[in-house]
């Protein structure tokens, strides 16, 4: 069969299409993800997010995070165009090794919480968040 | 320096030692995300606030780097533990290279 160029341009482009979308989206949050831990295993622990399950909002969505014992603990929205978030540093003169704000969801998502405890240790949580209006400008 | 931004802070003037306060602090900033495009369709750059601080004496009680996803208005709260009178330094650095500071003082007794 003759495949035309105009073929083989539509099966080529169709073909990197569906391998590198999921993929893409995936392998950033995980290279975001190790670029925090340096490849590091991430355990579970006592590390929650305080989350809406429904947010009305995309554009303002409260958020918590709270992780004791904690020294650095990032936030990332792996459904957002760009996912990280914040990372909170907490020093000796911090209460709780806890934070509030609000942020932007696109779109309804598991937000990630990993946090880098004292000995070097990693733990992570996710909530997942439905978001009815999306808050990234689109 | 953008324009319209203000800070505000709403921390105690006093405090037992070593008591754990809560801060709570808000400025107005509109934190464009890069990502959003103007009516000719160029987009419009990202011009946020990335880093918020806050210190007591000199101490670091938290240190946040943000990103666009931040909302507009950036909030945050956070616990800090006060060991001896002194000054909350509270400070947020925007991407155009200003500096926003506050600063609450507080006592022990």
């Amino acid at each position: 069969m003759k495949i035309t160029r105009r073929d083989a341009v539509a099966m080529g482009i169709g073909a990197t299409a569906m391998a590198v979308l999921p993929m893409r989206a995936m392998a950033a949050i995980d290279e975001l993800v190790n670029d925090f831990t340096g490849g590091a295993d991430i355990g579970t622990g006592d590390i929650s997010l305080d989350a809406p399950e429904i947010a009305e909002n995309g554009n303002t969505v409260p958020i918590g995070v709270s992780a004791p014992g904690a020294e650095e603990v990032i936030l990332f929205a792996p459904g957002n165009p760009t996912p990280p978030v914040a990372t909170f540093k907490f020093g000796p003169a911090a209460g709780e090794q806890a934070a509030s704000t609000r942020i932007r969801l696109a779109k309804t998502q598991d937000v990630l919480a990993i946090a880098r405890m004292a000995d070097g240790s990693f733990i992570q949580t996710t909530a997942t968040v439905k978001v009815t209006i999306g808050g990234c400008g689109g | 320096m953008a324009s319209g931004v203000k800070p505000r802070v709403k921390a105690p003037k006093s405090a037992s030692a070593g008591e754990v306060v809560t801060l709570k602090t808000l400025i107005s900033h509109k934190m464009e995300t890069g990502l959003r495009k103007d009516g000719d369709g160029n987009v419009i750059p990202r011009s946020i606030i990335n880093r918020f601080t806050c210190e007591l004496n000199g101490n670091m009680v938290v240190d946040v780097t943000m990103e666009p996803a931040i909302s507009v208005n950036p909030y945050f709260e956070f616990k800090a533990k006060v060991d001896a009178t002194g000054e909350f330094k509270f400070t947020w650095y925007d991407d155009d290279g200003s500096v926003y500071e506050a600063a609450s003082p507080v006592t022990v007794g």
